[in-house]
């Protein structure tokens, strides 16, 4: 997504020699009953040159909180990096674990207040006793809102209408699972930006469990 | 001291003026140096318009809940009809960064005023032209907030309406519509009130029910569902979200 | 007074050779010397009462408040030096508002304790600095978490507490509290009891004239901080009366 030197938009073979790392990038989280599921692809290119296979986009603020990034990686990394050591001070000062909602509204502070610098799209996604699992959205522009189910990156674009005809609200476990690896692979497959693996986060009350889906262990749909 | 010139040099003959070949400094902005700045130069996530008008005894504002990324309809859920307090509503299109910045610093504005404990409450007509002075400050520093706002409200019991775009810009009207609702709606609602002056709050509803109908038919960053305030007497309303019964019998009328 | 003429006693940064603070305790003595205030946490919010002393009878009722709104969820009344308090108000305020805009929810109320605390403690450690001449209590009700109250004394530490007096009659009021069954009661009963003991604890003798200020924080008021309604008010001040006749008849019985 959003690859940030205009020059990356011609198609020679050395466009990666004065393109930034962008995580041009599909991402995902979607929230069930009992937690959050979040989810990305793995490729980071400069221009047209995938930088890192396995990437993953999937970063840990809080251990209550994750968020997916898109955009620059460079800006999303350093806002990532100062949100989180922000969140876990206060999680010391409070005594127990921050909100998620809190943890968004930190990241919508920096996104808003630098939006004129940063090109960053990130999804805050976690759980917390209060609201459960939850998903908040800032885009470039540095705008919060809550959904129940969200994609960002460059990849999403290809996948709003299955989005919206196969989520559900209160979806069991495995069931979310199913369906943000189906997004995700049918967003890498037309995406040129996104590929490799899909990384999976599934936040709970019990924690958060990683897996990861192999290129080759991904589900397939038509590709005529 | 000036660069390279000492005390025993002559001042320039031109200076506290802007520079030869410079950009004009303006009062307050950090744009010095020959290559200058731009900011805040598109919104985002926009909402589209407003539709607002006073009836008998009060004041009505609508705004579909669509958060539109370029021509993608991204969020919909962006609720942008704020109830102030029991005086005052407010709708806003636009960039909805800068809307929710500008209503978490109304709100807290809010909290103060509670806090203090003196039974006084903002009325619409300060609540507007505070707004106008914060829009304008923004636009001369050359970042504007990207919103057009709508203030509705009683002022002692006589309906109150006005609205306040990026620039500073302000107006009041007994009926008053931003984005393409300046365009389509607000002429429905400007003959219905030349009809009819004085219509009452379900005439109004009705009306403005009309008009986002229209717009949805002919705004392509519009959507189906709406919210309404409303405030009259009785304190304020927000409603919604309410849905647009579409109807496309028309298209059997082609061919 | 043992501090008097020692020296110890002149600087808030200075310790006595027996580890005293003079200064802090002296500061304890101004919360004494004021009218009490009482805070009661019951099963669905807190409730305040204090007793305000009315010097004079040229004065407007109702100034000189001792009760406070920090934030839309948070109360405080206290006991002291009242211009001392209305600084930790609006310290207490402040933060609150900081917190909102940083974090986006509401400040947690053993936080703002904290930060008020810690406030409040720092006016201990420099000889530049007095001590605040008061003590406060700060009470809050979130749906979830429940209701929650702490006092902070003018050393800075604090304590949460489920019933807690502060000011001339606090001995009195604890011993009339310690008998309530706090944690099963409503806050509808605790304004009864909240009046009642006010009204108890006042001296006819050495302070003639005093307004009976009540607010509450709970279920009732959807977790907001307010002054309880009058018809309660006046209810609850009634059978405050009522009690204090029906103990007077009684003591002239025994005698």
């Amino acid at each position: 997504m959003m690859q940030m030197h205009p020059s990356s938009m011609n198609m020679s073979a050395t466009d990666w020699m004065d393109a930034a790392h962008s995580t041009g990038t599909s991402i995902m989280a979607a929230e069930f009953d009992g937690g959050v599921v979040i989810g990305a692809d793995s490729r980071t290119t400069t221009g047209a040159y995938i930088a890192n296979r396995v990437t993953d986009k999937l970063t840990k603020v809080t251990d209550n909180i994750y968020c997916c990034r898109s955009g620059s990686a460079a800006d999303t990394q350093a806002i990532a990096d100062i949100v989180s050591y922000h969140l876990n001070f206060h999680s010391m000062e409070l005594g127990t674990q921050p909100l998620v909602e809190t943890g968004a509204a930190v990241f919508r502070e920096m996104c808003y207040n630098y939006r004129d610098s940063l090109m960053a799209g990130i999804l805050v996604a976690g759980w917390d006793s209060r609201k459960g699992g939850q998903v908040y959205s800032i885009p470039i522009g540095g705008m919060c809102v809550r959904q129940a189910v969200s994609i960002g990156g460059s990849g999403s674009s290809y996948v709003y209408g299955y989005v919206d005809a196969n989520f559900k609200e209160g979806m069991k476990k495995e069931e979310c699972v199913d369906f943000v690896t189906n997004t995700l692979s049918l967003a890498m497959a037309r995406d040129g930006s996104s590929g490799g693996v899909v990384r999976l986060g599934i936040i709970t009350k019990d924690g958060v469990e990683r897996r990861v889906k192999l290129g080759t262990e991904l589900p397939k749909f038509y590709e005529g | 001291m000036y660069n390279g010139v000492d005390q025993f040099t002559a001042k320039p003959f031109w200076h506290n003026g802007p520079a030869p070949g410079a950009i004009y400094n303006f009062p307050g902005t950090k744009t010095h140096g020959t290559n200058g700045s731009q900011r805040s130069q598109t919104p985002i996530t926009t909402a589209t318009s407003i539709v607002a008008m006073k009836f008998n005894g009060g004041v009505i504002i609508a705004g579909d809940i669509l958060g539109s990324y370029g021509s993608l309809a991204r969020f919909r859920n962006c609720p942008r009809v704020l109830k102030v307090n029991d005086n005052i509503i407010l709708g806003a299109g636009g960039d909805y960064g800068d809307y929710q910045y500008v209503k978490d610093v109304i709100e807290q504005k809010i909290v103060d005023e509670e806090c203090l404990d003196d039974g006084f409450k903002i009325k619409p007509k300060s609540m507007y032209c505070w707004l106008t002075r914060v829009m304008y400050n923004r636009r001369s520093k050359f970042d504007p907030f990207w919103n057009t706002f709508v203030v509705g409200g009683l002022q002692d019991g006589v309906p109150f309406l006005g609205s306040v775009d990026k620039l500073g810009t302000a107006f009041e009207d007994n009926a008053i519509c931003t984005g393409y609702g300046a365009y389509m709606a607000l002429p429905i609602l400007r003959s219905a009130l030349e009809a009819n002056p004085s219509p009452t709050e379900e005439e109004a509803r009705a009306l403005i029910h009309k008009c986002m109908e229209v717009l949805f038919y002919r705004d392509a960053r519009s959507f189906p569902k709406y919210q309404v305030a409303v405030i009259n007497k009785d304190g304020t309303d927000i409603q919604g979200p309410l849905e647009i019964q579409q109807n496309w019998n028309l298209a059997h009328m082609i061919n | 007074m043992s501090s008097i003429g020692t020296g110890y006693d002149l600087s808030a940064s200075q310790f006595s050779p027996d580890g005293r603070v003079f200064q802090v305790e002296y500061a304890m003595k101004a919360v004494e010397n004021s009218g009490t205030a009482i805070g009661l946490r019951g099963k669905d919010g807190v409730v305040f009462g204090v007793e305000k002393i009315v010097t004079s009878k040229l004065y407007e009722p109702g100034a000189n408040k001792r009760i406070f709104n920090i934030d839309k969820h948070v109360g405080m009344s206290v006991a002291g030096l009242i211009a001392d308090a209305r600084q930790l108000v609006d310290i207490a305020r402040r933060e609150s508002a900081n917190y909102r805009s940083q974090y986006g929810v509401s400040i947690p109320l053993n936080y703002l304790n904290d930060r008020v605390s810690m406030y409040m403690h720092a006016h201990t450690l420099y000889s530049a600095v007095r001590p605040f001449g008061c003590s406060i209590i700060m009470g809050s009700f979130d749906p979830q978490e429940g209701p929650n109250m702490f006092m902070i004394d003018p050393s800075g530490v604090s304590y949460g507490f489920h019933g807690c007096a502060t000011g001339k009659a606090k001995q009195s009021a604890k011993t009339e509290i310690e008998k309530l069954k706090l944690s099963t009661m409503t806050c509808k009963e605790l304004v009864k009891e909240a009046a009642r003991i006010i009204y108890l604890v006042h001296d006819e003798l050495k302070d003639k004239n005093f307004e009976m200020e009540l607010s509450w924080v709970c279920e009732e008021t959807k977790g907001k901080h307010e002054r309880v309604p009058e018809s309660l008010y006046l209810e609850a001040e009634k059978s405050a009366k009522q009690a204090m006749e029906a103990e007077s008849d009684s003591d002239t019985e025994d005698m």
